[in-house]
């Protein structure tokens, strides 16, 4: 305990870096897995190559990927650049599904009906088809944003600065109660950044009634169980 | 490019590759740890999550044991227990375990717990006992979701089991943690093509078995 009250500084540090790694990975997440998810759910056959691809990725270990991706951007293996590629690419991976599942979750009805009433491919996608995935997109991005969270800590193991510092520092000096700050803080971001989520949600999506976003969340927590 | 040639002749040298501490035998290693890990867990996993979903009790419980293990960073479960248990192979294995558990016992439970209550109830009104109707409709039915969750624990042990050796243990991840700490970016990068190359293989054939799984399921079945 005296290690927390005495590192207050260091911890309220290397939170502020994990933040500052794990936003920039989960904004990348959703702008680039919706129009690939659109793309999957357009195109039938597009679709089983994308979700394949992503689910391949999904599975390279994290600590490999941090190593191996620097031979493609061109950065040292230390670079913020480099740690928010990599996250990215897996929020990219994980949300891909979710997303490719919440447009084809739009009912076919609907978006004829706004062909029929004139909308063009543009108009209907921004106007008609993204707002009514909206909820279940958004779901999907909490999974993401939880998940990337988590992941952060291990490119503490390259020198990278965030919470995972903690992890490290305290298994070389034996620090048992910096360890524990560091598994407590990650969960908190990851809690906060959940909640932050949801309060955005409620402010761009104040039609979403609380009774309809509990049965999404249910098929989405199904979801989510198995491929956790 | 110059790195992933490096690499590959790191790889292809046979000082590097055979031997106690050449990468096969580290891969050997990492696979072993992936496997008893999988298997504890799947045995521990299993019979909990199907008398759970059978029951159709305890949701909340096991959704919410599933968020947790996504948000605890990996890290910092091996690292603690390394503290407790000491340098070795007992702290990252149970780490392992821990971290492998919440989607077995996820699949198992989702799968039975998904069941069509008319597939149910029909069993049930032809006689069968509960254990009939877990072992011979519910869990038959709910083999795809358990597959689903089997690997991700797979892919979560091994990618995990790259951490262990950070904590003194074996496996793949020796060569990582040395060539960080010797500034070897060719070692660095040799072993971690196999990693990257173990994961991807092991996911292509749960895809396979998944794909055999699923023409083996009557339609009906809970779905992913």
């Amino acid at each position: 305990m005296t290690w927390i009250l005495d590192n207050v500084g260091t911890i309220a540090g290397a939170t502020w870096a994990h933040v500052l790694l794990a936003l920039p990975a989960i904004v990348i997440s959703f702008v680039v897995a919706v129009p690939v998810a659109w793309l999957a759910s357009r195109f039938r056959r597009s679709r089983f190559i994308l979700l394949l691809f992503a689910g391949l990725i999904y599975a390279i270990p994290s600590l490999p990927l941090f190593i191996i991706l620097p031979l493609v951007l061109g950065t040292s293996v230390r670079s913020l650049v480099n740690v928010v590629a990599a996250l990215g690419l897996y929020g990219v991976a994980l949300m891909v599904r979710y997303a490719a599942d919440a447009l084809d979750a739009v009912s076919s009805d609907t978006v004829l009906a706004a062909t029929a009433m004139g909308y063009g491919p543009w108009r209907r996608f921004f106007a008609v088809q993204l707002p009514l995935a909206g909820p279940a997109l958004l779901a999907g991005l909490r999974v993401v944003a939880v998940s990337t969270v988590s992941l952060v800590p291990v490119s503490a193991l390259l020198g990278v600065n965030s919470l995972g510092l903690l992890f490290t520092d305290g298994f070389q000096r034996g620090i048992f109660a910096e360890v524990l700050a560091g598994i407590v803080a990650t969960v908190v971001v990851a809690v906060v950044v959940d909640l932050g989520l949801v309060l955005l949600g409620r402010l761009l999506m104040p039609w979403e009634r609380p009774a309809m976003m509990r049965g999404l969340r249910r098929e989405v927590e199904d979801q989510a169980m198995v491929t956790a | 490019m110059s790195y992933l040639v490096a690499a590959l002749q790191w790889l292809s040298d046979p000082a590097n590759m055979s031997g106690p501490n050449g990468w096969q035998a580290r891969m050997a290693e990492h696979l072993w740890y992936t496997a008893v890990a999988t298997v504890v867990a799947c045995v521990i996993g299993i019979p909990l999550g199907y008398a759970v979903g059978h029951a159709h009790r305890f949701r909340t419980v096991i959704v919410s044991s599933t968020g947790a293990a996504r948000a605890l960073p990996t890290l910092g479960v091996v690292t603690l227990f390394g503290l407790l248990l000491g340098i070795g192979l007992d702290a990252p294995m149970l780490a392992f375990v821990l971290l492998a558990l919440p989607s077995v016992l996820a699949g198992a439970y989702a799968g039975v717990e998904g069941a069509p209550r008319d597939s149910v109830d029909a069993a049930r009104a032809m006689g069968m006992t509960e254990w009939q109707i877990l072992t011979r409709v519910e869990a038959p039915l709910g083999m795809p979701l358990l597959l689903g969750g089997v690997r991700s624990a797979v892919l979560q042990v091994l990618a995990t089991a790259t951490l262990a050796a950070y904590v003194g243990a074996g496996g793949l991840g020796r060569f990582l943690f040395l060539g960080l700490k010797t500034q070897n970016y060719p070692m660095m990068v040799a072993s971690s093509l196999v990693v990257m190359g173990l994961a991807i293989v092991l996911d292509l054939a749960f895809e396979v078995v998944d794909r055999l799984v699923r023409r083996s399921v009557p339609a009906g079945a809970p779905a992913s």
